[in-house]
């Protein structure tokens, strides 16, 4: 295939949510809740407050601020060892949750949420000195309604969710956006807003920390799991146009591309496909939060004494563009992909999704610096038992470098310490898968540290009750020279 | 212990997944009632 | 389901990549863990489970199913661990 425009990925950045009081909205801690009050407070117990949350060095590397490798010489537990950070860091921020409404207002064209008047103003206070928060966005935030008004809204007739701080004050509402029509349920809006918010502010810190005119961009693909609609179009979609005009990128359409957690790595071989093809010259794509995952393995935090670590929410930005002879470039003659014949054993998807793509390129196994896959923070998830994903994964690479006797058996723990990464990512589904990764990845193939790395994302479709297959696919990054 | 039996597969999407078992134990001789993989993350 | 089927015919074989989850698992085909929300919660099954890396489940399985299906995993997950979890919930002595 002879590629008429080479693309590159730009940049990346990853905005992330401190969202305490919106645990109990997560899908896990809700159905809990509906069957036992107590739930309610046992999580509110174990919330941490936004500096920990912050200083969090999981989260501290997703936005930049340190390297994943540094990870293996921090003692565990994370969440009592991590150092004090900054909220900013090279590839993104981490804010907290009076932010977070207040951009939840900013971005409801419906009035489907109501801030309390005296929050409003905190809320105005904070986003005032964001460098992100145009006058505009402050505008849009209202006078906000009296304590007396949220109530009255919470009783109905439209069925309406309270919003409240980490402390437990209600600070808010939000109403459905139909009286009956479940697919307007005010959890289900909750979820898309957040969703939205999160990817647009992710696409402006992108823009603005490329220096990138957003109106030169003309496409956005969105790639989160969310699904936006009513009940005749329960997953329209298209939420990517939406941060688009969020965004200031009055030039894009957009258009949402879903693949489970493997929706964003599909997404970039789409975009650059478009830029190489040229149909598009600018694309981002976005990928909004995951709030249904919050608290989603709260029980064996609680369990172990630990804090509920899921209270973050992620959103992610990528531009690819043309090649400006400096950006890492995308290998869209190497794409991993696991064909519905291929079956489901371990095997079958890591030869499509790795050994495949290498053998097109003529690459061993080690010719590849980093492999970026599940990438969850196994502080998330060994509690319940879980395990370590990332190490399993790269255990599993290892085993088919010494499958194709590249390396020994018993280099495999090796090899997955040297072409591995320890997990960081929050359980935001299509954020950890991968791309969680794009940012230390991208500085490494441009600074000289790295010279490729390969993302691997794999998508549970057998959850949809439409197939038992999952799905994988693959993209290879690589050093602009 | 498989062939001729009735073999319920419960895989994980990043552990053996239930198509690969299912796979093992009908060419095992056994009858697979139910394939199912949970996604732990 | 599971009430239909005659104990004697049934097995319960497991794909799962830990011995927390496996253990879990196992319990809940047995005695019917109730902190596990599912389709078979709450039951007690007593149905035979084994993990799908049992020496007793490999040695029934041909070596090129075994090489193309489960060979992989069985080098990168802590089989041993996972077996004697599963071994000590069918012998019944996780309670």
């Amino acid at each position: 295939m002879r590629v008429l425009r080479q693309p590159v990925i730009r940049g990346a950045r990853f905005f992330l949510a401190h969202a305490p009081g919106l645990v109990r909205h997560g899908s896990k801690p809700s159905r809990d809740i509906a069957r036992d009050a107590g739930v309610e407070d046992a999580i509110r117990g174990a919330l941490r407050p936004w500096e920990r949350a912050r200083d969090y060095a999981p989260n501290q590397v997703l936005i930049g601020a340190r390297h994943p490798d540094s990870l293996w010489d921090l003692p565990r537990p994370w969440w009592e060892t991590s150092p004090p950070g900054d909220r900013r860091g090279p590839h993104g921020e981490i804010g907290p949750e009076e932010e977070l409404y207040g951009l939840l207002k900013i971005g409801d064209q419906f009035d489907l949420v109501q801030l309390e008047a005296g929050f409003v103003e905190e809320a105005r206070d904070a986003l005032a000195a964001h460098p992100l928060v145009a006058k505009s966005d402050l505008d849009a935030l209202g006078a906000g309604l009296p304590g007396a008004a949220i109530a009255e809204r919470l009783a109905g007739p439209v069925p309406a969710a309270p919003l409240h701080l980490r402390s437990g004050r209600r600070i808010g509402c939000i109403a459905a956006g139909h009286e009956t029509d479940q697919t307007l349920a005010p959890d289900v809006l909750l979820e898309n807003l957040a969703a939205k918010m999160t990817a647009a502010m992710a696409l402006r810190a992108l823009l603005a920390g490329e220096a990138i005119d957003p109106g030169s961009v003309d496409y956005v693909i969105g790639s989160g799991e969310e699904a936006v609609g009513d009940r005749y179009q329960r997953g329209g979609g298209n939420l990517a146009k939406a941060v688009a005009e969020q965004a200031g990128c009055l030039g894009a359409t957009g258009v949402d591309v879903k693949g489970f957690c493997c929706g964003p790595v599909h997404a970039l071989a789409i975009a650059g496909s478009l830029v190489a093809a040229g149909v598009f010259s600018r694309v981002a794509v976005i990928g909004g939060c995951a709030l249904a995952k919050l608290g989603m393995k709260y029980q064996g935090h609680l369990r172990h004494g630990q804090p509920v670590l899921e209270d973050t929410l992620v959103g992610v930005a990528l531009l690819v563009e043309g090649d400006d002879r400096r950006s890492p470039r995308l290998r869209l003659d190497a794409i991993g992909r696991h064909r519905v014949a291929a079956g489901a054993s371990q095997k079958a998807i890591f030869e499509s999704l790795v050994r495949d793509p290498l053998r097109a390129l003529g690459w061993g196994f080690r010719d590849v610096d980093k492999y970026a896959t599940e990438l969850h923070n196994p502080e998330l998830t060994e509690p319940s038992g879980s395990g370590d994903v990332p190490q399993l994964n790269y255990k599993v690479i290892g085993g088919l470098a010494a499958l194709a006797r590249e390396i020994a058996p018993a280099d495999v723990p090796a090899f997955a310490r040297a072409h591995g990464l320890p997990g960081f990512s929050p359980t935001q589904g299509h954020i950890a898968s991968a791309i969680a990764f794009l940012g230390h990845a991208l500085d490494g193939l441009r600074g000289g540290r790295y010279r490729r790395a390969l993302f691997l994302a794999k998508g549970s479709l057998f959850l949809g009750r439409m197939t038992q297959m999952a799905d994988g696919i693959s993209v290879i990054v690589e050093r602009n020279e | 212990m498989l062939k001729g039996k009735k073999v319920i597969a419960l895989g994980e999407r990043d552990g053996i997944q239930g198509g690969a078992i299912a796979a093992c134990a009908r060419a095992a001789g056994a009858v697979v009632v139910l394939e199912k993989t949970y996604c732990f993350v | 389901m599971a009430e239909k089927l005659d104990r004697e015919e049934v097995v319960v074989l497991l794909g799962t990549p830990t011995e927390d989850a496996s253990r879990l698992y196992a319990m809940t085909v047995t005695t019917g863990d109730p902190s596990w929300a599912g389709a078979l919660a709450g039951v007690a099954l007593q149905l035979p489970v084994y993990h799908v890396t049992e020496d007793a489940v490999k040695a029934e399985i041909a070596p090129a199913d075994y090489d193309e299906h489960l060979a992989l995993m069985a080098m990168a997950m802590d089989v041993d661990a996972i077996a004697g979890a599963v071994r000590r919930v069918r012998e019944g002595h996780d309670a």
